[in-house]
């Protein structure tokens, strides 16, 4: 009967959101043995995080700092994902952005902040967009794998950063002192983030992070040059036979999936206490590893740009609170990138099967649909093969 | 610049190539195995990590430098094995879920050295062996036969490669899964049987490969190989797929880093260009994709995991 199709069928959708979440349960609860089996309490461990990450106003702004550009990075890699091109060059576009709107905070002269904020910020966008046009167009006119040449820009990027950080860019105070740090003068004042309270440390870039994620669902679902980005995503053949130009929209789809990370490069800058760029010689160094955690935040997002806004906050809420779980029992926060690890592993191991209960799903809203006069248990000849 | 000079210079830059050829040689090897069944494991850096741990605690703890290889050979079988369960078992995306078993791997191994070693402590290196006879060839002696031993295991391992994948059944069986899974699969050939095999001969070498480099440069530190496995990965692609070409990649590695090391050395580029010295391979690495994209054509099953009847 129809009413059975449909509660089978929501059922089954219900079950398909919760899959994820499962996984990322089971993920963080390998954490709390491997808490155990380092003598440490679980329940103080999760505590402490908890309240690292939410317990205060201060833990509150450090989580929304930490999550801006895992939802930058996230957003980026929605987009890529959509179009069926997978960008884990996170890393090495974050960079980029950070440099180029560095430079361009050091050459300009001092304009005022309603001018340079936005340069700067676009400078970002473009340092970022370049590093993923390069793979981009490798990709769609030369048939290079993606996921290999953003892993190579990452390590160029690195070597570009501590090359320029330790000479054009340097702060000359470092050379004349002889300390040679490698890092940029305080950059110009008028560049940076707006306080969002006008005090503390929360800056306007969480806000901007979020207007990005926003601005990409319109992209994606209200836009033509979205509805082609996911149309080459289902099938590039298809579309090719529909006319649409698929290598220009893979080279745009890394090219717009690299400036909104190179954005977060910005912010990183922009945003710092310390409002220079500095680097330790890693990318981890200037990134945190936004790159690649970004990337769990999207999965966990369900590769939607909305819904990585939450799944950021949550994975930097993490990120927070791994800090909080070393000062208080002495686990080191390293912890917190394994378990990253295992999410990552878990919602993708799952994720054929979140695939299959959508899909029942579908197939029986459809069926009830469709077929209302249908009786009985019976389906359609077609559309009865549900399970190989 | 006296003749003398130079010619131990260049015997010095070759010797050391060579040498830092071999982790990445060991875990492209591996690689090729997976890649040559149509399974893309991006996990190898992961692996690598958690292999040079172990290894490197194996050695700490037991002053037995093969006790520590073995220690990576465990780790690597084990990884292997969850990688196979995940890209052949659960037929997850190979494109991202061995990224999470990298985070896992880079994470897993600095929480495991803080907490059971924290500062780091200088381990005991393999043994050299000077091949008798050859290694008093003049120049040549020097810069191929007076290496440590897992130089020689490591040369040895390509040959034996090349006859596995090209001259035996079960190399046989890897190409016909990795071309065409449907066709391997109708004649009876286990596709996921197959795969559970190479990605875990993929998984052991990694682990080797990060073992050999963790004990080979006596010391380990959080992200000990800075991206070897990834560059270990793009060597396939570079070698197109085929053992002797994953070595000629691997050597050209060694060399062109080796030459930087040694031009920053001798102050042939200034210190401060020594950056972009060091972007060398991986541009050549982007260059190499390019024409290797050109003229070779990847295992057609790569990256697609397999289910009867889809």
């Amino acid at each position: 009967m129809t009413s059975t199709g449909a509660a089978l069928d929501s059922r089954k959708r219900y079950l398909a959101y919760l899959v994820p979440m499962g996984a990322v349960s089971a993920a963080l609860l390998v954490g709390a043995v491997m808490l155990l089996l380092l003598d440490a309490s679980p329940l103080a461990g999760v505590k402490a995080m908890f309240n690292g990450a939410f317990g205060s106003r201060e833990a509150l702004s450090s989580t929304a700092l930490k999550a801006t550009p895992l939802l930058f990075v996230g957003v980026g890699i929605t987009i890529a994902f959509r179009a069926n091109v997978i960008n884990i060059g996170g890393e090495g576009q974050l960079v980029a952005g950070g440099l180029l709107s560095t430079a361009v905070a050091i050459g300009l002269p001092d304009l005022p902040a309603f001018v340079m904020l936005p340069a700067v910020l676009l400078a970002g966008m473009v340092g970022g967009a370049l590093w993923g046009a390069v793979p981009g167009a490798l990709k769609a006119y030369y048939g290079v794998n993606e996921i290999l040449s953003t892993i190579m820009l990452n390590v160029v990027a690195v070597q570009l950063m501590n090359f320029l950080l330790r000479g054009p860019l340097i702060d000359p105070g470092e050379i004349e002192r002889g300390t040679r740090i490698p890092q940029t003068e305080r950059l110009q004042a008028n560049a940076d983030l707006p306080l969002l309270f006008g005090s503390g440390r929360l800056h306007i870039g969480p806000l901007i992070a979020i207007l990005a994620a926003v601005g990409a669902y319109i992209l994606l679902w209200r836009t033509p040059l979205g509805y082609r980005l996911r149309a080459v995503g289902q099938s590039a053949d298809a579309s090719r036979y529909a006319g649409i130009p698929v290598k220009r929209i893979v080279l745009l789809a890394l090219t717009l999936s690299g400036a909104v990370a190179g954005l977060a490069g910005a912010v990183l800058v922009f945003g710092s206490e310390s409002h220079r760029m500095v680097t330790d010689g890693s990318t981890a160094g200037f990134t945190g590893s936004a790159g690649f955690n970004g990337i769990v935040a999207a999965l966990f997002g369900g590769l939607h740009p909305l819904w990585t806004i939450p799944a950021s906050f949550l994975f930097g809420g993490l990120l927070v609170g791994g800090n909080a779980l070393q000062r208080a029992v002495q686990v080191p926060s390293a912890l917190i990138l394994a378990l990253n690890g295992l999410v990552v592993v878990f919602v993708v191991a799952t994720d054929r099967y979140r695939k299959r209960l959508r899909d029942q799903a579908a197939r029986a809203a459809a069926t009830a649909a469709t077929v209302p006069a249908l009786v009985g248990n019976e389906r359609p000849p077609g559309l009865a093969g549900d399970d190989p | 610049m006296s003749k003398f000079f130079a010619e131990a210079v260049l015997i010095a830059t070759v010797a050391s190539g060579i040498r830092l050829a071999v982790p990445l040689l060991v875990a492209s090897l591996g690689e090729t195995f997976g890649q040559r069944s149509g399974v893309l494991n991006l996990g190898v850096d992961g692996i690598m990590l958690l292999g040079a741990f172990s290894g490197y605690y194996a050695v700490l703890q037991s002053g037995n430098v093969w006790l520590g290889l073995l220690a990576g050979i465990g780790v690597g079988i084990a990884l292997g094995l969850a990688s196979a369960v995940i890209s052949v078992s659960l037929l997850a995306e190979q494109g991202i879920s061995g990224i999470g078993v990298y985070l896992f791997g880079l994470g897993m191994s600095d929480l495991l050295f803080q907490r059971l070693v924290g500062t780091p402590r200088p381990i005991k290196s393999f043994p050299k062996l000077d091949i008798p006879g050859l290694s008093d060839i003049p120049w040549v002696g020097r810069m191929l036969f007076r290496h440590s031993v897992i130089v020689y295991l490591a040369f040895v391992a390509i040959p034996f490669s090349m006859w596995v994948i090209n001259r035996t059944t079960f190399g046989m069986k890897i190409r016909a899964v990795g071309e065409n899974p449907e066709a391997a699969d109708s004649v009876g050939v286990s596709v996921a049987g197959v795969r559970y095999a190479t990605v875990t001969i993929g998984g052991t070498l990694a682990g080797v490969a990060g073992a050999a480099l963790a004990i080979d440069l006596g010391i380990f530190q959080q992200n000990l190989t800075n991206a070897a496995g990834f560059i270990a990965i793009a060597l396939v692609y570079f070698g197109a797929w085929r053992p002797l070409g994953v070595m000629a990649g691997a050597l050209l590695y060694g060399f062109v880093n080796s030459l930087v090391l040694q031009f920053k050395t001798l102050g042939i580029i200034p210190r401060s260009w020594s950056d972009i010295a060091a972007m060398s391979p991986a541009v050549i690495t982007i260059l190499a994709l390019v024409l290797v994209a050109r003229r070779f054509r990847q295992p057609a099953a790569l990256t697609k995991p397999f289910l009867r009847g889809e």
